[in-house]
């Protein structure tokens, strides 16, 4: 079944008419997803990629029955993007990008909070290469041809090295369920563990692979999650053992500032709570092929 | 983005803060004149350095006379102080800081936030002032108290007087604190600081509360909004090689080995870095391009990481999405071509265009070494670093 997206799923695009927004958007309707129209404001009523295009994300959910959407907003109009999206009934929306103030993010969790459970929209991102059920639909702006489908979950917060993941994966044969970026921001929508939850219960995922990395605690969290309440076997990867304390490694979220957020120490809990660690970069592959193999 | 405790100072004392009298000075001179309008017979001469702990480093004199002040001047001025924050190659002090001398009854320590945990601002207090929170964390984490700020409604008067009775103020001091915490909370959400700790947060003989330290820090993602904020930026305490990248829209952090990397995605590069760090190596610096790297981007990052002279080795590592080889391999070629490069050059491409982007470097005819996978690429690049070594020590 996959997680969050499949080929049924209605998509809009929100900043559709922009270079970059039409850049992807044409890129996931050629992968085969369900792109249903976009939303730019004060652009109500035009065509774009012979699709339509709404003023607001509201009238794209009345008239074009959308159900997820991806965001290519520009950093300082984002935060109100995301929040237009869960406002209108959006129930899967994934923000690609980077720059958003921390404080705007801030913002945007406690809005969420502010809804039922059962209406809340699930957010992932933002500064994420989106999500893929390979060979269904592709809800981001990675290399849609490396992915291939399989009984794989992945999750993790970089894009090129999610992808080196899938490259080694798909040259063992391995294939994915779906893939979800999750970002390199330090507050972000959905956190490993989230999105652990859906996998215990997608049919279709058999084992999943955690691409983590230094900075906060959230992939120990979803170590601990996982340990105390899912059935399918964890693997581990997490980046930065030669990253110095106090130093921002690229992503905002990757530094190191306090106890348990260095990768030695994120590896020697996860080992722990029973995660099968990825000893190197390059054996994700392997690892997630041994541990498929203790299956059968 | 990290500022000095006097412009820390400046901007809290706007938000009605206490601090005590003080001013900058850029040369001994500067300093006695400081002292001077300041008045009394005790300062505090302290190096403007982004660090904590400047304390422990010698950063901080405090001095009796004119005479004093200006000697303390002279031997911090032009100087690399080395804390635990700062790492070994320390940090530059061109500033001083001149203030009047507090007379200390208690310190505490106080600060504010971004908490990633909880997903909100977060205010922190413990009555051991004077040391690293780190310090007090582990020894004694009982003293400290924490109270998260429910972002719609901000910090309200009775979350702050329970921080003020935990911090075990008097009755009389409780109103002033109250006013120092929002002040605090305040400056954190207009200024978009991610930080505001203030140690030690002191009472004095006479009774006042004053911020005898203070140390910002700001999400850079929000100096667009924040224009006066990003205009106190020090790039001499950045550095170089950091402040140069960020001036090309690069990501990069200097390290102490000598194999240079050029990555895209700051995943990527860190996994690369553990790579070569398992091949037996030690990355000369992490270095993320970005997407869309055109050949003049590639050109620029390639002489950012050959500028650094420790540098033996170059591992290029492409993995496509956006980007594409053939784009990459463009750009390598060219600036290998318009750089005198005297470093071995290995490449590994994958993704889109990864056939298009391979022949281009082939029929370069340019020495560059090739590698498929990860694996291939780290370990090549740490045997052509030994070979540069063993060519080096073979020659001398």
């Amino acid at each position: 079944m996959a997680i969050f997206i499949n080929e049924t799923t209605r998509i809009i695009v929100q900043g559709f008419t922009g270079k970059i927004g039409t850049f992807h958007a044409q890129d996931m309707i050629n992968y085969g997803s369900n792109v249903v129209g976009g939303v730019t404001p004060g652009k109500g009523g035009q065509r774009h990629l012979d699709r339509p295009v709404f003023n607001t994300v509201k009238e794209a959910v009345e008239l074009a029955g959308a159900e997820a959407s991806i965001i290519f907003v520009p950093p300082a109009f984002a935060a109100d993007s995301i929040m237009e999206a869960a406002d209108a009934g959006i129930k899967y929306c994934v923000a690609i990008t980077d720059g958003i103030p921390t404080q705007d993010m801030m913002t945007v969790k406690s809005y969420l909070r502010r809804f039922p459970v059962e209406k809340r929209m699930v957010l992932t991102g933002p500064n994420c290469a989106g999500t893929i059920s390979p060979e269904r639909a592709m809800l981001g702006i990675m290399p849609g041809h490396i992915y291939m489908r399989g009984n794989v979950g992945v999750v993790g917060r970089s894009g090129t090295l999610g992808y080196e993941a899938a490259d080694q994966m798909k040259r063992l044969g391995i294939g994915i369920s779906t893939s979800v970026g999750i970002g390199g921001d330090p507050i972000n929508g959905s956190s490993h563990r989230d999105i652990f939850e859906q996998f215990e219960q997608d049919d279709e995922t058999k084992v999943i692979l955690m691409i983590g990395e230094i900075g906060g605690p959230q992939e120990v969290d979803a170590g601990i999650f996982a340990q105390a309440n899912m059935k399918k076997p964890v693997i581990a990867y997490i980046a930065g053992l030669t990253a110095p304390e106090g130093r921002r490694m690229g992503h905002a979220g990757a530094i190191i500032s306090s106890a348990g957020e260095s990768a030695a120490e994120k590896v020697a809990m996860l080992r722990d709570l029973g995660v099968t660690i990825c000893p190197t970069p390059a054996a994700m592959g392997e690892t997630v092929a041994m541990v498929l193999a203790g299956l059968k | 983005m990290d500022i000095h405790e006097y412009q820390a100072k400046e901007l809290l004392s706007g938000y009605g803060v206490k601090i005590a009298e003080g001013g900058l000075a850029y040369s001994p001179e500067d300093a006695v004149q400081r002292a001077r309008e300041i008045g009394g017979n005790v300062w505090v001469v302290k190096a403007q350095i982004h660090s904590g702990a400047r304390g422990k480093a010698g950063g901080i004199k405090v001095c009796k006379t004119h005479d004093e002040v200006e000697a303390a001047a002279e031997a911090l001025l032009g100087k690399k102080l080395v804390t635990h924050q700062t790492g070994a190659a320390g940090k530059i002090c061109n500033r001083l800081y001149i203030e009047a001398g507090t007379d200390i009854a208690k310190e505490l320590y106080f600060c504010f936030l971004v908490d990633r945990v909880s997903e909100k601002i977060v205010m922190v207090g413990s009555q051991e002032g004077g040391m690293d929170i780190e310090e007090i964390a582990a020894t004694n984490p009982d003293a400290i108290v924490k109270i998260e700020i429910e972002p719609a409604v901000g910090l309200q008067d009775f979350q702050a007087r329970e921080m003020a009775f935990a911090l075990g103020l008097d009755a009389s001091l409780i109103s002033h604190a109250v006013k120092t915490m929002k002040g605090c909370y305040r400056a954190l959400r207009d200024l978009d600081a991610n930080m505001i700790e203030i140690n030690p947060l002191t009472i004095t003989g006479s009774g006042e509360l004053i911020a005898l330290d203070a140390k910002m820090g700001f999400d850079e993602n929000a100096l667009f909004r924040r224009q006066k904020i990003a205009e106190l930026r020090d790039k001499t305490q950045e550095d170089p090689r950091e402040t140069a990248a960020a001036d090309r829209g690069l990501s990069y952090v200097g390290l102490d080995g000598d194999i240079g990397c050029m990555i895209n995605g700051a995943g990527l590069a860190m996994a690369t870095m553990d790579m070569i760090k398992l091949a037996g190596g030690e990355p000369a610096n992490f270095l993320d391009v970005g997407g869309g790297a055109s050949a003049e981007r590639t050109e620029k990052a390639f002489r950012l990481v050959l500028a650094d002279t420790n540098v033996k080795a170059m591992l290029v590592n492409i993995f496509a999405g956006i980007n594409r080889c053939d784009w990459i391999a463009e750009g390598v070629v060219q600036a290998v071509r318009k750089i005198d490069m005297k470093v071995p050059l290995i490449v590994r491409l994958s993704g889109t265009n990864v056939e298009e982007g391979r022949r281009i470097i082939a029929e370069s005819g340019l020495p560059i070494i090739t590698a498929e996978t990860l694996a291939e690429a780290a370990e090549k690049a740490v045997a052509a670093r030994n070979q540069v070594v063993a060519n080096q020590a073979a020659g001398a």
